[in-house]
């Protein structure tokens, strides 16, 4: 019996720890299906805070016009980062020339570095290049900044890839830059979806750098859409907050019950060598 | 190139592809303009927007460029903002602010809670850790816009506040707005709950991998469940514990974009402002309409000084030399 009870215990503490996380969840469900809620307990139920869908929330632009710029965001970003980086890891991972060492401490040393802090030099540099309040500006810089991550894992994908096969290709005559796409790519294939999707997430959860270098609000994507919401004094209405919420809210969730363990390594920043 | 890793290959490369095999055939394999067009994008990208942005960061933080003297009126001042950060009143508040922000949210989330979470977790049947590990990390996964609104109605004052209904009806006491008494409590609950994640996936995987046998040896010897940890587990997992450490006290120096969302540095006279957070709203989202672009890259540059040499310190202790082995493959 005391076994059984000792048993027990780290799963009552970590009931005890992980429901507070959840609760909040479960606020965004029932809020959002509400007219008002106390607590956890809902008052009237209602489709009404779902009526975004169809119509836009006062003189804001429509979802679907809000959807379509985050999508314009953050797709060119996944794909530009995966192409991007699994071509730097793979010159990383397999060629030797001048300069590799100092470039991949370079990479490790851009991941660590806290990239925020370039925000107020990045906003003149978009200027520069006239790319201030354009979303392939946002593009760019997001890119960038996830790039020392997204390379330094395609190179440790490729690190564990046997290059016996790659060794055939290019004795046969392939270029290199041949063989990298159609033998090394497919075999690291899921690498590629993980890092794309890992990317595509950020994109689709942005704020603080679209938020920063948009101004233009038909172009801004959802997450600052959501916060210019919860920002008007005029409009504090938490049952449609929460309804657009879980409307940005759902798709990260499905992505993530699907790929969990790949990006549970993603997230630790694939860190090899610091374990 | 040095000439010798040139013999190398082609001593390599000819052994390699046998008799039928000529040095001729094998020259692709050099890498000459190779490299450029594999890295040729991303040279370009982080030249743009990691490199430029740095030194630019240190030219603004010596001029007094603000929206004021944006029209080519702004001067060359040296020192002066720095001179200005030192004197400032408000420099020991945030400064304050900003060891008080990481040093509670490393302590307890980051490391202590990771610690704690990552333990509980391997002890119990493996579906179950994995379980609970998910949950925890869906405070990183979620939006940061989604995230804050419910950090934020969680602690909002009764009657909808999540905290204040669950503290007036089950343990009887006030209802209060949680986040506007204690701002910095929040801040740090708010963040934490996110940074745990990071520690949480390195020290579980860390703790998986010492051998099961260490722990046996001990449990038959008679050592408790507390003796087991805090004389086996943790000593042998003392690198991801300093590297947990060290990585996120740079991240967290640096992060500013919740803290804006929750609080956006307040209540009231700089309660929750951070240093990132200070020089964001000084150089970019001033509400006094006269944004200072000099001062703010002042104090950015400070952090960002900070974030280059804790790296370079970091990469020497991480053992950095095991992380940029050659690679293989051109060893032929």
């Amino acid at each position: 019996m005391i076994q059984r009870l000792r048993s027990a215990i780290p799963y009552i503490l970590l009931i005890l720890l992980t429901t507070p996380i959840l609760v909040g969840y479960v606020w965004l469900i029932i809020s959002s299906l509400s007219v008002r809620t106390y607590g956890l307990r809902p008052e009237g139920l209602t489709l009404e805070n779902w009526r975004f869908l169809v119509e836009p929330i006062r003189s804001r632009p429509s979802i679907w016009q809000v959807l379509l710029s985050t999508l314009a965001f953050a797709i060119p970003l996944g794909l530009l980062d995966v192409t991007i980086s699994s071509a730097a890891g793979y010159a990383l991972s397999r060629l030797r020339f001048p300069g590799r060492r100092m470039f991949l401490s370079f990479t490790i040393i851009l991941h660590a570095f806290p990239s925020a802090t370039l925000l107020i030099a990045i906003f003149f540099v978009l200027r520069a290049v006239k790319l201030y309040d354009s979303i392939l500006g946002v593009v760019l810089v997001s890119v960038s900044l996830s790039l020392p991550l997204g390379i330094w894992l395609m190179k440790g994908f490729y690190d564990n890839v046997s290059w016996d096969i790659e060794m055939a290709a290019l004795i046969d005559g392939c270029s290199r830059l041949r063989t990298w796409w159609s033998v090394v790519l497919p075999i690291i294939r899921p690498g590629l979806a993980a890092l794309l999707i890992f990317s595509f997430l950020g994109g689709w959860g942005a704020y603080i750098i679209p938020y920063t270098f948009l101004v233009t609000t038909s172009i801004q994507p959802i997450s600052v859409f959501l916060q210019s919401l919860t920002g008007d004094y005029t409009f504090v209405n938490y049952g449609v907050i929460t309804a657009v919420g879980l409307f940005q809210l759902v798709p990260v969730l499905i992505f993530y019950l699907f790929t969990q363990r790949y990006l549970m390594n993603l997230y630790s920043g694939g860190m090899k060598g610091g374990g | 190139m040095t000439s010798k890793s040139n013999v190398a290959k082609k001593g390599g490369a000819v052994s390699l592809s046998g008799p039928t095999g000529s040095g001729k055939r094998m020259q692709h394999l050099r890498s000459g303009f190779t490299p450029l067009i594999f890295l040729g994008p991303a040279i370009i990208l982080v030249l743009l927007f990691f490199f430029l942005p740095v030194i630019l960061t240190v030219l603004i933080s010596l001029t007094d460029l603000a929206t004021s003297t944006f029209a080519g009126r702004w001067h060359f001042v040296g020192l002066g903002n720095f001179e200005r950060m030192y004197i400032s009143p408000y420099t020991i508040k945030i400064f304050t602010n900003t060891v008080t922000y990481v040093i509670f949210t490393l302590v307890f989330f980051s490391v202590g809670m990771a610690l704690v979470i990552s333990l509980l977790t391997t002890s119990i049947n493996k579906t179950a850790g994995a379980i609970f590990r998910a949950l925890w990390l869906l405070p990183r996964i979620t939006p940061a816009v989604i995230y804050i609104i419910m950090v934020q109605y969680m602690l909002a004052d009764a009657p909808s506040g999540i905290l204040s209904q669950f503290v007036t009806t089950v343990l009887g006491g006030q209802a209060k707005n949680w986040l506007y008494s204690y701002p910095m409590v929040a801040v740090i609950v708010a963040n934490g709950l996110i940074g745990t994640s990071f520690g949480m996936i390195i020290f579980t995987s860390a703790i998986e991998s010492i051998p099961p046998e260490y722990i046996m040896a001990a449990r038959v010897d008679g050592a408790s469940a507390w003796q087991i940890i805090w004389r086996i587990t943790i000593p042998l997992i003392r690198w991801p514990l300093l590297f947990v450490t060290a990585y996120q006290t740079l991240s967290l120096l640096a992060s500013f974009e919740q803290i804006l969302l929750l609080t956006n540095g307040g209540p009231g006279f700089y309660t929750t402002e951070v240093w990132a957070l200070y020089a964001y709203h000084t150089a970019l989202s001033n509400y006094l309409g006269n944004t200072e672009f000099g001062f703010g890259s002042a104090l950015a540059a400070v952090l960002v000084v900070i974030g280059i040499v804790a790296s370079v310190v970091y990469l020497r202790v991480f053992r950095f030399n095991e992380m940029v082995a050659e690679p293989k493959i051109e060893v032929l």
